[in-house]
Order: C-alpha cells, then sequence, then structure tokens
C-alpha cells in the first residue's frame, strides 16, 4: 500500500506499569500483537483499558517495563477530535491532509462507513454513532499499520458494526494489527483477548 | 511543513467562523470610541493620551481569546491526534502562535488605523504607534498562547489566565508606550528586542505546558 506499511507491525508491551493521576491502573502486564491479529482488550468499567491504549499510543510515559512498536499508530478513542461546526467532509480532508492521505483513499474510507450521505453536514448535527463512524474514518484513512480502538461499537447500530467488521477485517487481511478495548466481545473474530482485572490502587509513594 | 500551514489555517478559520476574532477587535475599537467621550473633546489631549490608551486596549483585548485557544482542542483530542502524528509539542506551539498571530495580531493590527482616527492622533505618532504593536503583537500571541497552554482545564481559567499575562505582557507595554514619547527611536529598539526574545521564547514555554497538561 503505502510506505507506512511497509514494514510488518508488531507491538510488544512487557511487564508494564502505567500510572496515571497517582493510581497505578496496570502493574506487570505485557502484551503482544503481531501482523493480521486482532487483539480483544477487555475488562470492566475502569479496568484501565483507555489507559492502556494511550499508553500504547505514547502518549503515556510507562512507570515501569519496556514498549516496543514497529509501524504507525492511529487511536479512535471518546475524544473525536472533530470540529464540530464543520462538515464531516471538511473535518476528513484536515485529518487526511495532516496524513498526506489522496482524496481517493479518503473517499474509500468514507465509503466504507456510508458516510457519503451525511458529509456536507456539520458535525454538530451528527448523532453519537454517526459522529464515532467520522471518527473512525480518520483512522481507516490514515494508513496506519496498528489500530488502537477504544470501544469502536459505541452507539453503532447493527448495519454499521457490520461495516466496521468488513473494514476490520480487511485491515488484518493486508497484514495490520487491531487493538479493540471493549467491555462487550467484538463481533469480529479476534485471535486472542487480554484480560484487565486488577482492581486500582494507589501508587505506592 | 504542509501540515503546519494546514493547522495554522485550521486555526484562522475557526477564529473566524467561531466568533472568537470579532471579539478582541470590537473591544478595541469600543474603547477607541468611547475614550474621547469621557474625556471630552480636547484635540490635544486625545493627541497626548490616545496612544497609550490603546496600547492597554491591545493588550487588555489579547486576554479575551485566551480560553479558545488551547483547551476545545485538548478536550475535542485534537492534541491527542496531532501527537500521536509525531508533532513535537513546540512544534504544536509554534503552530498554534503563528495561528494566534494571523488569527488575532493582523487584524488588530489592520482595526488599528480606524482606532487612531476615533481619537484624532497626529500622523507621526500614528505610525510610530502601528510600528509599536506590529513589533509587540507577536509576543502578546505568544504569551496568550503560553498562558492558555499553562491554564487549560484549570477552574477559574480566564481570569487566571488575566491574573498571569498581564504582569508578562509590562515589558511590552512599557517600552510600547515609550516610543510614543521623545525617544521613540530607542523605545522602539527595546519593543522590538522585548518582542523577539518572548516570541522566540514562548514555543519552548508553550510546548512545555501542553506537555505537562497531557494525560
Amino acid at each position: 500500500m503505502n510506505v507506512r506499511q511497509a514494514k510488518t507491525p508488531v507491538i510488544a508491551l512487557v511487564n508494564a506499569a502505567i500510572v496515571r493521576g497517582n493510581r497505578l491502573v496496570l502493574r506487570d502486564f505485557s502484551l503482544e500483537a503481531h501482523k493480521g491479529e486482532i487483539v480483544w482488550v477487555r475488562g470492566a468499567n475502569g479496568s484501565g483499558k483507555s489507559t492502556l491504549l494511550r499508553a500504547l499510543a505514547g502518549l503515556l510515559p510507562l512507570a515501569a517495563g519496556r514498549l516496543q512498536i514497529t509501524g504507525s499508530v492511529a487511536l479512535t478513542d471518546d475524544n473525536n477530535a472533530l470540529d464540530p461546526e464543520q462538515s464531516v467532509e471538511y473535518n476528513a480532508r484536515f485529518w487526511a491532509k495532516m496524513d498526506g492521505v489522496s482524496p481517493a483513499v479518503l473517499e474509500k474510507a468514507l465509503v466504507a462507513l456510508d458516510l457519503v450521505p451525511l458529509a456536507e453536514l456539520p458535525v454538530r448535527f451528527l448523532s453519537a454513532g454517526q459522529k464515532r463512524r467520522a471518527s473512525l474514518t480518520r483512522m481507516i484513512a490514515s494508513g496506519a499499520s496498528i489500530w488502537l480502538l477504544d470501544e469502536p461499537y459505541n452507539g453503532l447500530d447493527q448495519a454499521n458494526v457490520a461495516r466496521l467488521d468488513e473494514v476490520l477485517h480487511r485491515h488484518t487481511a493486508s497484514g495490520g494489527i487491531a487493538l479493540i478495548a471493549s467491555h462487550i466481545a467484538p463481533t469480529v473474530n479476534v485471535a486472542r483477548s487480554v484480560i484487565l482485572d486488577q482492581p486500582r490502587r494507589k501508587a505506592p509513594a | 511543513m504542509n501540515s503546519f500551514l494546514s493547522l495554522v489555517w485550521r486555526d484562522v478559520r475557526l477564529a473566524w467562523t467561531g466568533g472568537g476574532l470579532w471579539l478582541p477587535i470590537l473591544f478595541y475599537l469600543a474603547v477607541s470610541t468611547l475614550y474621547p467621550f469621557v474625556v471630552g473633546p480636547d484635540t490635544a489631549l486625545l493627541a497626548r493620551t490616545g496612544g497609550g490608551i490603546l496600547w492597554i486596549a491591545a493588550l487588555l483585548a489579547s486576554l479575551l481569546p485566551i480560553e479558545r485557544l488551547i483547551l476545545p482542542d485538548r478536550q475535542a483530542g485534537v492534541l491527542d491526534q496531532l501527537a500521536l502524528r509525531g508533532w513535537s509539542d513546540e512544534w504544536l506551539a509554534s503552530a498554534k502562535i503563528a495561528g494566534h498571530i494571523a488569527g488575532f495580531g493582523l487584524p488588530l493590527l489592520l482595526a488599528t488605523p480606524i482606532a487612531i482616527v476615533f481619537l484624532g492622533l497626529p500622523e507621526d505618532k500614528a505610525l510610530t504607534l502601528i510600528a509599536g504593536l506590529a513589533f509587540a503583537l507577536p509576543a502578546l500571541a505568544g504569551l496568550g498562547v503560553t498562558i492558555a497552554a499553562l491554564t487549560a482545564g484549570l477552574n477559574g481559567a480566564s481570569a487566571l489566565g488575566g491574573l498571569l499575562m498581564v504582569p508578562l505582557a509590562v515589558p511590552l507595554l512599557i517600552f510600547g508606550a515609550g516610543t510614543l514619547g521623545d525617544n521613540a527611536g530607542n523605545a522602539l529598539q527595546l519593543l522590538a528586542a522585548t518582542s523577539l526574545a518572548m516570541t522566540a521564547l514562548s514555543p519552548f514555554a508553550a510546548g512545555a505546558a501542553l506537555r505537562a497538561g497531557r494525560s
């Protein structure tokens, strides 16, 4: 595809501890994901799924342990990073420009999640599920080989869950990695699941 | 570089469409309109003090956009997405400052001739005033973004922002007002030097603040 996908993507997190806001969210945690895998990160609300994804994205430093990532990373979480006053298309184009993505690739991503009929609408008029799809479009178009998805199914209707699964399937079939953090079971076939069940505790002084 | 300009352009557009651009400009022009009403139509007095009032108005106008500079982007996750794409916090801060210069400094400078007419400033003073503001506005924009990054998400951020910004901008105000006095040339040089130092340092200060605010 493009240069960003040339290398075989790998995630390797070894004996990691993650502290967020003075709380030890994860400790002695290891995770591995390889080319073509969909990994389900499962756990109850507040078990640290989002924090783990932020750490994998490099937005949170590890308190201990080692993180090795080969390949480019895209993250979709609750913060949709869309300008509410601008149209879906304007927002999509802005991020496509940031990622150096051609209009043809962006068009395909918009079609994949059936956003073309909504392209002219300002983001503030969209429903939660539609916003989620607009935000997922950025990830799909980005050409990143590693996708980190935080509760991607929230707000999606059945037809769009199927569309997202199709997109995920295509992504991994072409050698990508997808990490899905979700409290419910993804409808797509997952290679593996990791469970976060450690209760949160205070960080040691 | 291309994506840098895209972000700058997006910020300018946001300032235009979000109404954030007009508020400081209207404030600035309102001061210049109201001042003659308050002190009376004394041409000599207005010519002597009008420039100083515009400097104060410019400084206070620069407090108004602070809240919308960083906080919305942090809450929406725009800063996260840019960090994910390998943008350093300093580079991101530079784009924000450039956008703020274009979206606030430039319009304010363009509004200055109108304000000068309202106050009836003599021509030589008008020119030094415009030159002085042109030197100082990049520094005011840099300070604004830095303070915005420092206070984003805090309770009472706008009040705190004003409290932080005003003392830091005092050197600009002193040298700026100095350009309107007898030694305009010297003061203009000092103003340019102060502004250059502040503008050059602000991406690093704002970048550090952005980094510290990420969680």
